[in-house]
């Protein structure tokens, strides 16, 4: 009754039932696990938990960790979020803050939530409790913002992948900026088809962005992918509110993902032998950590 | 990725497949898929073992370190989830209840997924267990043999429940327990036998509730079915 597998149906569902994405979302997966309401939401608030814990336990500790790859950005760009220097708005600083925060913690064995995986986990809490924390918005609100999100997430997992081995960055870090935008704009009042547009705007700009993390570690580039896709984020759904449309509806836009994600190299999926991971640096790393040197031919990318 | 429901069909997720799991990093299929296969070794041998060894295959043995395969794996084996904080420390914790465990690594053949493990478990007095898993991806595992037996045990964190059972090679044993499961009210989804000799192994999947150790217990002394392993400790998170 509530089910949806594109945003197409999603919107339809929503004008017919006169409600939000994020309570078709809850309705939806009322219906699909049996549960009562009550239940559902307060699994979205376990997550909501845990992301908050996870972006305190790294602006805490500043571990270094990944062969120091990782630790120590999310204090600097949280002091500096709070200085008048910066070209972001306060949101959005605090927005890069946090999913670099959330990455570090990633990266020194903390727990997070895998929203909607742990290569892209920092987007989502980065940037919905910043806002959820600047425009001093209601809890109810933040599981709204959530929700969206999940119901974008779900779009994407069941039409294209959310997995970087099948279908590279844009899967993972591309993904959770489509979901933070339309989360975001829902949080801000936006209607279904502003969420949904603002998720195409997000992620039509990640289409074909590979997955070549140094050493195969969820490090680098992945931490700060995930910090310049919560400004991303952010942008889209300002773009979206001020009434610029996508050209191409959502829907289009995670076929063409699905497409680019078969037409990429193996290399360029989370494999390790591709693009940054065989820079100098990334060979520099794969030694130290007394992985295989990469033959030649491999390297020619 | 984890799908609900049934693995043909197209694949359709829960809200919170998306959203979590909850899981300690860096890597859904380093560290939590190998935690989940841990676990599920863990509730194969039934109880506290002595000694673990860990055989890390592909590209588990290449990077198991940076990405804290062994300590999940070990987490794993003590049956802590996924979300266990504590999995960073989970070499001191063994070392404190006295489980001993060694990480070698091994080629185990061109067949095997890239991140696969073979888990051994021993304990005094009891014949020791194997068991070959791999972790395909967003946490999700595979197991493909236990023991000398080819099975394949997808471990799709609260989909099913599962039974493992040991029992003879021969024809009309599994009938009886197939009936004593069904006049519970439980529905027998599916099930995979293997045989190897005079022995076989089967893998049942069930979809109802739980069923109780003592109900377990029962069945186990059906005849020809020398050991039966209840799989219920695949937390989601």
């Amino acid at each position: 009754m509530y089910e949806f597998k594109t945003a197409q149906e999603l919107l339809h569902l929503c004008a017919r039932h006169k409600c939000r994405v994020s309570e078709m979302t809850v309705l939806y997966e009322m219906e699909f696990s049996g549960s009562p309401r009550g239940e559902v939401l307060s699994r979205m608030r376990r997550n909501k938990v845990i992301m908050r814990e996870a972006v305190k336990a790294a602006i805490r500790k500043q571990k270094k960790t990944s062969y120091g790859m990782s630790g120590g950005d999310a204090a600097k760009l949280l002091k500096a979020s709070r200085s008048k220097k910066m070209a972001v708005s306060p949101l959005v600083a605090r927005a890069m803050a946090y999913a670099v925060a959330t990455g570090e913690t990633n990266a020194a064995m903390g727990r997070i939530s895998a929203f909607p995986t742990a290569g892209g986990a920092g987007v989502i809490p980065g940037v919905l409790l910043s806002a959820s924390e600047k425009w001093n918005l209601s809890e109810q609100k933040l599981l709204r913002g959530l929700f969206t999100a999940g119901a974008v997430g779900k779009i994407i997992a069941e039409n294209a992948t959310l997995s970087a081995a099948a279908g590279g960055c844009q899967a993972e870090v591309g993904a959770a900026t489509a979901m933070a935008a339309a989360g975001l704009t829902e949080m801000r009042g936006g209607t279904p088809e502003q969420c949904l547009n603002a998720a195409a705007i997000a992620l039509k700009s990640y289409l074909g962005l590979i997955c070549d993390p140094l050493g195969g570690l969820v490090a680098v580039p992945c931490i700060k992918r995930n910090m310049l896709g919560a400004s991303a984020a952010c942008a889209a759904s300002d773009a979206s509110i001020a009434g610029v449309k996508s050209f191409v509806p959502f829907d289009e836009v995670v076929f063409a993902m699905k497409n680019v994600a078969k037409t990429m190299s193996y290399k360029l999926r989370e494999t390790a032998l591709g693009g940054l991971a065989v820079t100098k640096t990334g060979l520099r790393i794969r030694k130290k950590m007394g992985l295989n040197g990469i033959k030649q031919d491999e390297n020619e990318n | 990725m984890a799908a609900k429901k049934n693995i043909t069909a197209p694949p359709k997720y829960s809200i919170f497949d998306i959203a979590g799991p909850i899981m300690v990093g860096p890597s859904s299929s380093h560290t939590a898929g190998a935690c989940k296969l841990g676990q599920i070794a863990r509730a194969l041998f039934h109880g506290t073992p002595d000694k673990v060894t860990f055989i890390l295959h592909g590209s588990f043995g290449k990077v198991y370190k940076g990405h804290a395969t062994d300590k999940a794996l070990l987490s794993g084996v003590m049956k802590w989830k996924t979300s266990d904080e504590r999995m960073k420390e989970s070499f001191k914790y063994a070392k404190r209840i006295g489980i001993e465990f060694e990480f070698r690594i091994q080629d185990l053949g061109e067949i095997h997924h890239p991140n696969t493990v073979k888990i051994i478990l021993e304990k005094k007095g009891r014949r020791p267990m194997s068991m070959i898993g791999a972790s395909i991806g967003g946490g999700i595992v595979q197991v493909v043999k236990i023991d000398q037996f080819n099975v394949s045990l997808h471990g799709v964190a609260g989909q099913y429940k599962t039974l493992v059972v040991w029992h003879d090679n021969r024809e009309g044993v599994r009938t009886p327990l197939i009936e004593a499961i069904e006049r519970k009210k439980i529905r027998v989804h599916d099930i995979q036998t293997a045989r190897v000799g005079d022995q076989a192994l089967s893998v049942i999947n069930m979809e109802g509730r739980r069923l109780k150790l003592a109900e377990v217990l029962e069945m186990e002394k059906l005849d020809g079915i020398s050991d039966i392993r209840s799989l219920t400790t695949l937390d989601k998170q």
